[in-house]
């Protein structure tokens, strides 16, 4: 069962940490062209921002440390959109649907709101509608709409500072290798390069990434392969174990008659 | 043959009517968590999607109701005759403990009226999805099989086509088991990195079901003989001491999977770590697993005390497990903590009490326990 079932990466961004201001505009526009409310137990930006079911992507302030001064950073979170999303693969009835574009996204009347999603997403993203009577799930769609058409998301373009980069997968990873490799400032590691399998949604940045509440222990192999690992062995298993219990079935039974028939005999 | 018309009976006791109470309070709670949502009703949030009635209701609910498979493998696919006495009341808890499942996973699912999704709409790539057909197959088979039973008193026109389909439905009845219980382990694959290295393992889905065979004969034992008691119908002790046989060696080779994987993944490291983790592993090895060996072994193993005892703890460490692979495995990666909201408590208890009213209805009234038809014709 091979995930990889296009032949292009698809569509993805290139955020380069270092030129972020923080200013927020990205989490507005998202707001607005998704028309999500706000929520001010879950701010959008700040200390505290937290991807929420009404905010499909949040810019987290961070004070860290660089060549002994206090700074600040900010990192703007959403789905990554996954090479080969675990979403995806821990949907049960086809909710999540990874598209040629690159992006994944999320069909709401096939979802069943078991949770499997949540829980498997390795960068914790798709949320709930924790106050509805019948909650769906929401994630960043990566602006679908706007992606079949050849626009970039709506959070891209209206960067002041240019942080973000809309393209081609292949070519956001040559991009940035370059600068990285141009630049002594950045840390040598492109985010989304190999995590999970690969993301559409890639990261550089001049401080670690561990420093920015990234996931770093995150396994290289992407996650759909370990249930596959699993699943792989049902059908044989059907196959073998089922005939081997008619086997045993039948046989047991007849041993069993055969030896009641022999008792008869002899009581005779 | 006894009179045609055969009246229903259900006698109140006091504890009984407790049940009743339990089970009346949860079914409110169950249609107002309908009405309002999982959000008012728990303490469910985005870091911890999944809790109480997933962890018990579900996993361990399906690991406890798995007396039905094994006890059917020894008694019916194998012909081990001996056991045909407590055959009919480990698969009647079996299908309770099913439906109870199904019950509460139709609580926990956001959108409900939507449950039948999977069925059209094949996700065919999730675990999920063959633990869905799975379990949903199997409880229907086991309607089915309890089919010959109801038959002997209600619709009995019907009893012989159940009594021809039973082989088959014996056979689909161990199968699809096997596939779901190492499945409902399997799910937690995905969370690798995430659930602590004490559980998370590439053997999860052969911990389970494992685990999920050997807790039949302990819950069997144990259901016999609070059955024998409320019942006054006493199993033979060298039949469930030869029953527990079976599952302890199954535990056994538990035990042995166990100690490889964590010899091979290099885990023992966290066993003795100190901290939360270690405790909650230690507890459910002690519990569920070395105890009750200890127990089984030694002169006191082969009284009904004993033997129930053991099979007591060998369920109680299985309930620890699950809950420790939902619960306390998650804990450091969520970085909070999560404790169930009361209403999340009272569905739960509310489940179990109706479901023993449902099994205490079902033995007053069908012949589940007093069926000792093949010794005596034998
Ligand atoms: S980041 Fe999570 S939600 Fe987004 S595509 Fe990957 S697995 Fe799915
Ligand atoms: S919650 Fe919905 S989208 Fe997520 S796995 Fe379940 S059915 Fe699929």
């Amino acid at each position: 069962m091979a995930y990889n079932k296009f032949d292009t990466p698809g569509k993805g961004v290139l955020i380069d940490l270092s030129k972020c201001v923080g200013c927020g505009s990205c989490s507005l526009a998202c707001k607005m062209w998704n028309d999500l409310k706000f929520d001010d137990k879950f701010p959008d930006q700040g200390p505290d921002a937290k991807l929420s079911d009404k905010n499909w992507t949040a810019v987290r302030f961070h004070a860290v440390e660089k060549d002994g001064q206090p700074v600040f950073r900010f990192v703007k979170n959403q789905c990554l959109h996954c090479q080969q999303p675990a979403c995806e693969s821990a949907c049960f009835s086809r909710a999540f649907q990874r598209t040629e574009s690159g992006a994944t996204i999320y069909y709401p009347h096939l979802c069943v709101g078991c949770r499997y999603c949540m829980l498997a997403c390795p960068f914790n993203v798709p949320k709930f509608q924790w106050d509805q009577t019948f909650p769906l799930v929401t994630k960043c769609q990566m602006c679908f709409g706007r992606i079949e058409k050849g626009e970039a998301p709506a959070c891209v373009g209206v960067c002041p500072t240019n942080v973000m980069t809309f393209g081609d997968r292949d070519e956001l990873l040559a991009l940035a290798r370059k600068t990285i490799e141009s630049d002594d400032k950045y840390v040598k590691h492109i985010y989304g390069e190999h995590e999970a399998g690969g993301t559409n949604w890639l990261y550089i940045s001049d401080v670690p990434f561990e420093q920015l509440g990234f996931r770093t222990d995150v396994t290289t192999r992407p996650i759909p392969e370990y249930s596959h690992e699993f699943l792989k062995y049902t059908p044989p298993v059907i196959v073998a174990w089922g005939g081997l219990l008619s086997g045993m079935y039948i046989y047991t039974k007849r041993r069993n008659k055969i030896a009641k028939e022999e008792k008869k005999d002899m009581s005779v | 043959m006894e009179s045609q018309k055969q009246g229903w009976t259900f006698k109140m006791t006091p504890v009984r009517f407790l049940l009743l109470i339990l089970a009346v309070i949860a079914a409110a709670i169950a249609v107002y968590r309908l009405v309002v949502g999982l959000g008012a009703t728990t303490n469910l949030n985005d870091e911890w999607p999944w809790g109480l009635w997933i962890g018990f209701d579900v996993l361990t609910g399906v690991a406890l109701a798995g007396g039905g498979y094994s006890v059917a493998l020894i008694a019916h696919i194998l012909h081990i005759e001996k056991f045909n006495v407590i055959a009919r009341s480990a698969m009647l808890t079996s299908l309770l403990g099913y439906l109870l499942v199904m019950i509460g996973l139709f609580l926990d699912i956001g959108q409900w009226f939507n449950f039948w999704r999977p069925f059209v709409s094949w996700g065919y790539h999730s675990v999920l999805f063959e633990v869905f057909w799975c379990v949903s197959l199997y409880t229907t088979v086991q309607v089915l099989e309890f089919g010959e039973i109801a038959t002997e008193k209600v619709a009995k026109p019907l009893h012989k086509f159940f009594a021809k389909a039973m082989p088959f439905l014996l056979i689909i009845g161990v199968l699809l088991p096997t596939l779901h219980q190492s499945s409902l382990g399997a799910l937690y694959l995905t969370q690798v990195d995430k659930l602590h290295p004490l559980w998370w393992s590439p053997y999860i889905g052969l911990f389970f079901l494992m685990s999920s065979f050997f807790v039949g004969p302990a819950m069997v034992t144990v259901e016999t003989s609070l059955a024998g008691r409320a019942y006054n119908h006493w199993v033979d002790t060298k039949v469930l001491r030869s029953l527990q046989r079976i599952g302890f060696t199954i535990m056994i080779m538990y035990l042995g999977l166990k100690i490889f994987d964590l010899t091979s993944r290099d885990a023992w490291q966290y066993v003795f770590a100190g901290g939360l983790e270690s405790n909650m592993f230690i507890l459910e090895m002690a519990v569920g697993v070395l105890i009750p060996l200890v127990i089984f072994f030694t002169a006191w193993g082969k009284t009904r005390a004993g033997l129930t005892t053991a099979g007591a703890m060998v369920a109680i460490g299985v309930i620890i497990n699950r809950m420790n692979v939902v619960i306390t495995g998650m804990i450091s990666y969520q970085g909070v903590a999560y404790a169930p909201s009361w209403m999340e408590w009272m569905v739960t208890i509310g489940l179990v009490a109706g479901g023993m009213l449902a099994y205490c209805f079902i033995c007053d009234n069908f012949r589940v326990l007093d069926h000792g038809d093949e010794q005596k014709a034998a």
